[in-house]
């Protein structure tokens, strides 16, 4: 059984007069000691999910589907469960780390708070333990007693990192933990979330607009376009052979050093993504697909396999949201079903 | 530098003149408390020609920001010189304000360096006022920078302001700012490091277009060794306040040879390095300066011991490696790379 398993997640915004969808109908799971890589751009709702996995999203935020943590529903939890399972259930490393740390709190007492919350320890247990955490992230025990602004941008990660590994949770959320962190400092970041994931056996799903970081990281990935998963499947399928042009557009931006096509020509995506208040009929990636055709503009198509899945292993197979991945028997105008989770692609028409 | 020789480069041909450079740059500034000065920029030549794009790579701290703010006259060097189409930078309120007229600076991060209370026409108007004053044509000139911006219609976008854009929109209303003023440079810090991935790219072909069409050159500042490949003629990759490696991007980045852009190179995602060479720590600070190669601390090559076979580890602790001059060769400051 996966260990997270979001289905049908729809959340709004309310904002004045009108309601703003941020996820329309997200689904993933998660099995235990995988990682799942989010992928889209800034408005296509990934972090919004990640603040709906713990219910952290502010009140003006309404929350509709299912979000199974160890099968139990998230969304109906009371709020004693709740408090248990943030931080032990699951916890998140959020993105920049510059503003996520109380710059007047020594970072050891930051990363002993959730464990004096959650556990009976006793303080020289604490202090103790944080020693340990600042360890496995690399850093020196006495660095407890320093407060953020005297950290470097890759130690506060770090200090964000021990913090979110306290109460030792089973599933590790980290929404662009090296957004804005340098390339060398990037890589140290991402090798040790690896290794503490390994080490620990702790699920992780890992939220990023950079889809190379998410490939080289990850095993599976699910790709977001306006408040929706388009793309969904193992990292490097995804990543080499995308089957939505909006993937496609994703794992070209950043360019492969040393190919030849991409030098002096740098691929870019034209336009904006959609207004979530008022989005484009049919398929919203329509106004910016390179090849849009006219049903495009009428069918708005929901996740569908693309790739029989392998015997006896279901869960690899892989599914994109585009007209043109639908068997072809499928005319023009007819909106799509629902595609069940798992289920292998339906037979060629040939 | 003589007489005889500032007359000598004013007689070089034009084409060969660059555009702009910086010869035996050096900015420090003053410690606070016992710590000595910072030598953020170290000695560094780098030439940029007309109609080239430079990409200025390293990580952060490394002192890019400061040469580029150097070169830019926002920061008077300690030792060395500025200077534009083979004359020297003079720092006087007068000719600088001439100097920034031709040589413009786009800022990193479009949310902060707008004015939330202007309009996009007014954002892009104020340089013109400045060095112009309320002109006839100031109309025309705005949409034609917006328009060369990519933001089409650009009466469209006149009376919008910064929040109701995008990123990338808002970094095109940056650089239209700075277009409309007809610079013959343009300073780029960071272009597309807060922007999206989809749009990262179309701002990189609004720059390499920008070149082509207008003839402008570039000196792009960028941890983004990707972005130096998409777009950049040269790289130069700066480590501690000096150029260690420059030349042609096909040369730095497809076949580097000092270590650090090697190790630089070998952690980018999809790199296909068989062993990514992950440096530890963070960049030394430049306050203290490691003798000798300044890279020797963190250096792989040294640290494996293949300096010593090469018979250079000894120098590689004790001999600075030296400035690389500027020019367009290809050209390495390490001990073990040129032995």
């Amino acid at each position: 059984m996966n260990y997270l398993e979001v289905k049908d997640l729809r959340v709004t915004y309310r904002a004045g007069e009108g309601e703003i969808p941020a996820v329309r109908g997200a689904g993933f799971g998660l099995a235990p000691g995988s990682k799942l890589g989010v992928a889209g751009e800034s408005g296509c709702g990934k972090s919004t999910v990640a603040l709906a996995l713990l219910r952290l999203l502010p009140r003006s935020a309404r929350v509709q589907g299912e979000i199974l943590l160890d099968g139990e529903d998230v969304l109906t939890m009371r709020w004693g469960r709740l408090r248990a399972v943030r931080w032990a259930g699951a916890s998140i490393v959020f993105q920049g780390a510059m503003h996520s740390l109380n710059a007047v709190r020594r970072v050891g007492d930051q990363i002993a708070e959730p464990i004096l919350l959650h556990e009976n320890a006793t303080p020289g247990e604490v202090s103790r333990r944080v020693g340990r955490l600042l360890e496995q992230v690399g850093l020196p025990r006495w660095r407890a007693k320093a407060y953020p602004h005297e950290l470097s941008g890759g130690q506060r990660q770090r200090v964000m990192i021990a913090m979110a590994l306290a109460c030792e949770p089973r599933l590790l959320i980290a929404d662009e933990p090296t957004t804005a962190l340098d390339v060398m400092i990037q890589a140290q970041i991402l090798r040790l979330i690896d290794r503490l994931v390994g080490e620990h056996g702790i699920s992780m799903m890992m939220i990023s607009h950079d889809l190379s970081v998410l490939a080289e990281t990850c095993d599976r990935l699910a790709v977001m376009y306006a408040g929706r998963v388009v793309e969904e499947g193992p990292a490097d399928s995804v990543f080499a052979d995308a089957r939505h042009p909006y993937t496609a557009a994703l794992s070209s931006a950043f360019p492969k050093i040393g190919d030849p096509e991409s030098r002096r020509n740098p691929h870019g995506l034209p336009g904006d993504p959609p207004d979530p208040a008022d989005p484009p009929s049919g398929c919203a990636f329509r106004p910016r697909c390179p090849v849009a055709e006219e049903r495009c503009s009428t069918v708005d198509p929901v996740l569908w396999p693309v790739e029989p899945a392998a015997v006896g292993n279901g869960a690899a197979g892989r599914a994109a949201a585009c007209v043109r991945m639908l068997p072809e028997m499928r005319s023009a105008g007819v909106a799509a079903e629902p595609a069940e989770p798992n289920v292998a692609a339906p037979e060629e028409s040939r | 530098m003589t007489a005889n020789a500032e007359r000598m480069d004013a007689a070089a041909p034009a084409a060969l003149t660059p555009v702009l450079s910086a010869e035996g740059l050096h900015v420090a500034f003053k410690g606070r408390g016992r710590r000595g000065s910072a030598r953020a920029v170290d000695g560094v030549d780098l030439d940029v020609h007309a109609g080239e794009i430079v990409a200025l790579v390293g990580e952060s701290g490394c002192g890019k920001t400061t040469l580029a703010r150097a070169l830019l006259g926002l920061e008077r060097p300690t030792a060395g010189r500025v200077a534009f189409e083979g004359e020297p930078l003079r720092y006087g309120m007068r000719p600088l304000k001439t100097y920034r007229r031709r040589v413009q600076l786009v800022l990193q991060d479009p949310s902060g360096s707008l004015n939330p209370r202007h309009t996009v026409y007014d954002a892009v108007a104020e340089g013109l006022r400045i060095h112009e004053g309320h002109t006839a044509d100031e109309r025309d000139r705005v949409a034609a920078a917006l328009s060369r911006s990519g933001l089409r219609p650009p009466e469209r976008f006149f009376l919008s302001y910064p929040h109701e854009l995008s990123g990338g929109q808002r970094q095109r209303v940056v650089i239209a700012g700075a277009l409309v003023l007809e610079p013959e440079v343009i300073v780029a810090d960071e272009p597309v490091a807060s922007l999206d991935a989809s749009v990262r790219g179309e701002i990189l072909g609004l720059l390499l277009r920008l070149r082509d069409e207008l003839g402008l050159s570039a000196l792009v500042v960028t941890h983004d060794l990707g972005l130096a490949w998409n777009i950049a003629d040269r790289a130069a990759v700066m480590y501690l306040g000096r150029v260690v490696e420059v030349g042609p991007v096909e040369e730095v980045l497809a076949s580097p040879r000092h270590p650090y852009t090697r190790a630089l190179l070998s952690v980018l995602p999809e790199s296909g390095a068989d062993s990514p060479v992950i440096l530890s720590g963070e960049p030394p600070d430049p306050t203290r300066v490691p003798a000798g190669c300044r890279f020797h601390a963190r250096c792989q090559v040294l640290g494996s011991g293949q300096a010593d076979a090469a018979g250079v580890a000894g120098r590689c602790r004790s001999e600075d490696p030296g400035v690389l001059s500027g020019g367009t060769a290809t050209q390495v400051a390490c001990h073990w790379a040129n032995a």
